[in-house]
C-alpha cells in the first residue's frame, strides 16, 4: 500500500515540472532580444515575409493565447512544424528518437557490463594492479570530453586502423529498410544478416564515445559499494560454509552491492540523453541531438523548442521509473 | 600530626593537544592526498600558464602563414601549426586562459545565485520554498547540456553567452546544496539559541548558517568547475559558445576536425589540454571531499 500511495504522490509531483518544463520551452522563442521572426529570417527578410512567419507562430496574439494554444497543440500530439521542411515534427522527430535511443540503449549497455564488471574485478583484487589500472582508467575516464573521444576514436580506429565505420547508421551503398526505426530490430525481421553487422559496426564507436563517462562512474560506484558489502557477515558466513570464492563474489555479495549502483545507473540516462548531443554530432548519427543542433544552425525554433521538451520529457519520465523501481527494491524509500 | 606540605607541584606533562580549526585540520588531511596534490599541480601549471599567455606564447593566436598551415610539431612550433598556419602551441596557451576565466566565472555566478536562493528557500520555508524548490525541479528536469542549448538559442551564440548559460543550469544543484544544509542547520541548538536571544534573521544568516555551509560548496563548487569547463567546451564544440577566432579548447577541436588525419596535432592537444584541467579539479574536488567534509565521503 506504501508503495502505491508513493508512486501516486511521485507521479502527481511531476505535474508542476512538466506544466514548468513547457514554459521554459515556449518561452524559447518569445524571449530573443528583439523581434524573433527578425532573428529567424535574417537582416535581409522582407516585411511580408516577417509579417508571414509571425502570423505562422502566432507571435502577436498576448503571449497567454500563444501559451493557451501551445499547450493545446502539445496536448494532443501537435509538436508544431518545421521552418526547413514544413513538415510536422510529431511525424519527422520518430526516426531521430530511434536511433538516439538506440545509441543510448547500446552505450548504457556497454557501460553497465563494464563498469559493474571492472567494478567487481577490482574490489575482489583489491590493491592488485587490475585494482590500480583500472581505477586509474575511471580516474581519466569521467574527466574526460567525450567529443574529444569520439575524435580520437574515430581517428585511430576508422581513420588510420579502418577497422570500424566512422559515420551514419549503416552501410550508405547498402541502407537498411526502415521499419520501427530501431536498425538492429529492423535488420533482424528482414532477416539480413550481413546488414545487422554493418548496424552493430557503426553503433561501437559512437556507444564506447557516450558510455565512457557512465561507465567509469558506475566501476567507481561499483568497486566501493562491492567493498563495503564484501565486509559484512553473511559474506563471511558464505566464504566459511567453502563457497568458491566466484559465487561469494558474484551471487552473494553482487545483489546487495547493486543498490546504490542501480541509483547511479539511473542518474546516468540524462547525462548519455545530453551526450547523445555531442555523440551525434561527430559520428554523423541521425538522431535528436543532432537535429536539434541543426536546427540551431538553421534557426529552425519549433524544432529546438519540440526536440528539447521531447528529450526533456523522456528523461523525466525515466527518472520517475528509476525512483519508483528504487522504491520497490528498497523499501525504506517509501517512508521518507 | 604533620600535615603534607605542600610542595610546589612540579608541572605535569601533558601532552598538549594543539587546538586545531577545522579548516586547518582539512588543510593537513589534504596535504597528505598524493591525488590532490597532483590536482592542484595541474591546476596551479595552468594557471601559470593562463596567466603568463602574453609573454610565453611565441606567436599571437589570432593569425598565422597559410604556407605554414598543418605543418606537425617542429622546433618552432612545439604543437605544430592548424588549417590556417596558426601555431598551436601558443593557441593552446590562450585557450588556457579562456576555459579558467569561463570555468571559474560561470560556477562563481551559479553560487551566488545559488546560495541566496537555497537561503530563501531553506531559511523561511513554505511558499518560498515551494517556488524555489519547484524551479530547481523543472531546471533539473532538463539534460544541463539540453539546457544550455536553450539558453544559447534565445541569447545567441557567443562565449559570454555560453558562460551566462552555464552558469544558469548550474543554479540548482548549488541552490539544493544549501537549501538542504539550512534545513538541517535550522534544526541545531546554536541557531536556535541564536533565535532566543533575539538575534536578527540576517545575521543569522550571515554568522551561523552561511559559514557552516561554506565547506559543501567548496567542495561542489570546485568539482563544478570542471563540470563547467567541458560544458563551455562543449557549447565552443557545437559552435554555440566561443567563437572565430578565439582560441577556445572545445572550438578548437570543432575546426581542426576535418584535417583529423592531416594534422592530428592540431585536434590532441587542445583535447589533452580539457581533459588535464578536468581531471584537476576533479582530483582537487575529491580530495577537498574527503578533508572538509568526512560526511560526504563516498
Amino acid at each position: 500500500m506504501a508503495l502505491l500511495a508513493y508512486s501516486i504522490r511521485r507521479i502527481l509531483m511531476l505535474i508542476p515540472v512538466l506544466v514548468g518544463m513547457s514554459i521554459i520551452v515556449f518561452s524559447i522563442i518569445r524571449a530573443i532580444p528583439g523581434d524573433p521572426a527578425l532573428t529567424i529570417l535574417g537582416e535581409k527578410a522582407t516585411p511580408q515575409a516577417i509579417a508571414d512567419i509571425r502570423e505562422a507562430l502566432g507571435l502577436n496574439n498576448p503571449w497567454y493565447i500563444q501559451y493557451f494554444d501551445y499547450m493545446k497543440d502539445i496536448l494532443s500530439g501537435n509538436l508544431g512544424e518545421s521552418l526547413q521542411t514544413n513538415a510536422p515534427i510529431s511525424d519527422e522527430i520518430l526516426p531521430y528518437l530511434a536511433a538516439t535511443t538506440e545509441l543510448t540503449i547500446v552505450s548504457m549497455l556497454i557501460a553497465v557490463f563494464i563498469g559493474v564488471n571492472a567494478g567487481i574485478l577490482s574490489a575482489w583484487k583489491q590493491n592488485s594492479w587490475f585494482d590500480y589500472c583500472a581505477m586509474l582508467i575511471a580516474l581519466v575516464g569521467v574527466s574526460m570530453p567525450i567529443f574529444w573521444l569520439g575524435l580520437m576514436e574515430q581517428w585511430v580506429f576508422a581513420q588510420e586502423l579502418k577497422w570500424l565505420p566512422s559515420v551514419g547508421r549503416d552501410d550508405s551503398r547498402n541502407p537498411v529498410e526502415a521499419i520501427t526505426h530501431f536498425y538492429i530490430l529492423d535488420t533482424m525481421i528482414a532477416g539480413s544478416w550481413d546488414q545487422l553487422w554493418e548496424v552493430i559496426k557503426h553503433l561501437i564507436l559512437p556507444g564506447i564515445a557516450l558510455g565512457t563517462i557512465p561507465m567509469a562512474i558506475i566501476a567507481r560506484i561499483t568497486r566501493s559499494s562491492m567493498l563495503e558489502v564484501m565486509r559484512a557477515d553473511y559474506v563471511r558466513t558464505a566464504r566459511a560454509k567453502g563457497l568458491a570464492q566466484f559465487w561469494v563474489v558474484y551471487k552473494h555479495a553482487l545483489k546487495n552491492a547493486m543498490i546504490p549502483v542501480l541509483t547511479v545507473i539511473g542518474l546516468q540516462i540524462g547525462l548519455l540523453l545530453g551526450g547523445a548531443v555531442l555523440t551525434e554530432t561527430i559520428f554523423g548519427w541521425p538522431g535528436v541531438g543532432r537535429y536539434i543542433v541543426t536546427a540551431i544552425g538553421n534557426r529552425d525554433y519549433p524544432v529546438i523548442q519540440s526536440g528539447i521538451l521531447v528529450i526533456a520529457t523522456i528523461f523525466v519520465l525515466i527518472n520517475l521509473l528509476v525512483d519508483l523501481l528504487y522504491a520497490y527494491i528498497d523499501p525504506r524509500i517509501k517512508y521518507r | 600530626m604533620a600535615q603534607p606540605q605542600l610542595q610546589p607541584q612540579a608541572p605535569i606533562k601533558v601532552k598538549q593537544e594543539e587546538v586545531v580549526s577545522p579548516w586547518k585540520d582539512a588543510w593537513r588531511t589534504l596535504r597528505k592526498n598524493k591525488l590532490a596534490l597532483v590536482g592542484f599541480g595541474i591546476i596551479l601549471f595552468f594557471i601559470v600558464v593562463a596567466v603568463l599567455a602574453p609573454w610565453i606564447a611565441p606567436y599571437p593566436y589570432y593569425e598565422g602563414q597559410l604556407v605554414m598551415k598543418n605543418k606537425p610539431p617542429s622546433e618552432e612550433h612545439w604543437f605544430g601549426t592548424d588549417y590556417n598556419g596558426r601555431d598551436v602551441f601558443s593557441r593552446v596557451i590562450y585557450g588556457a586562459q579562456i576555459s579558467l576565466w569561463v570555468g571559474t566565472f560561470s560556477v562563481i555566478g551559479s553560487v551566488l545565485a545559488g546560495t541566496l536562493l537555497g537561503l530563501l528557500a531553506g531559511y523561511y520555508g513554505r511558499w518560498i520554498d515551494t517556488i524555489i524548490s519547484r524551479l530547481f525541479d523543472i531546471m533539473l528536469a532538463f539534460p544541463s547540456i539540453l539546457l544550455a542549448i536553450a539558453v544559447v538559442a534565445i541569447l545567441g551564440p557567443s562565449l559570454q553567452n555560453a558562460l551566462i548559460a552555464i552558469a544558469i543550469i548550474n543554479i540548482p544543484t548549488f541552490g539544493r546544496l544549501v537549501r538542504a544544509r539550512v534545513l538541517s542547520l535550522k534544526e541545531e541548538e546554536f541557531v536556535m539559541a541564536a533565535r532566543a536571544i533575539g538575534m536578527k534573521n540576517s545575521r543569522i544568516i550571515m554568522q551561523h548558517i552561511l559559514p557552516n555551509s561554506l565547506a559543501p560548496i567548496i567542495v561542489t563548487g570546485t568539482m563544478g568547475i570542471a563540470t563547467a569547463i567541458i560544458e563551455a567546451a562543449a557549447l565552443g564544440f557545437l559552435g554555440l559558445g566561443a567563437q572565430a577566432p578565439e582560441p577556445e579548447w572545445g572550438k578548437m577541436l570543432a575546426d581542426s576536425r576535418q584535417y583529423i588525419q592531416k594534422a592530428p596535432w592540431t585536434v590532441i592537444f587542445p583535447g589533452l589540454s580539457i581533459m588535464l584541467t578536468v581531471l584537476g579539479f576533479n582530483l582537487i574536488g575529491d580530495g577537498l571531499r574527503d578533508a572538509l567534509d568526512p560526511r560526504m565521503k563516498s
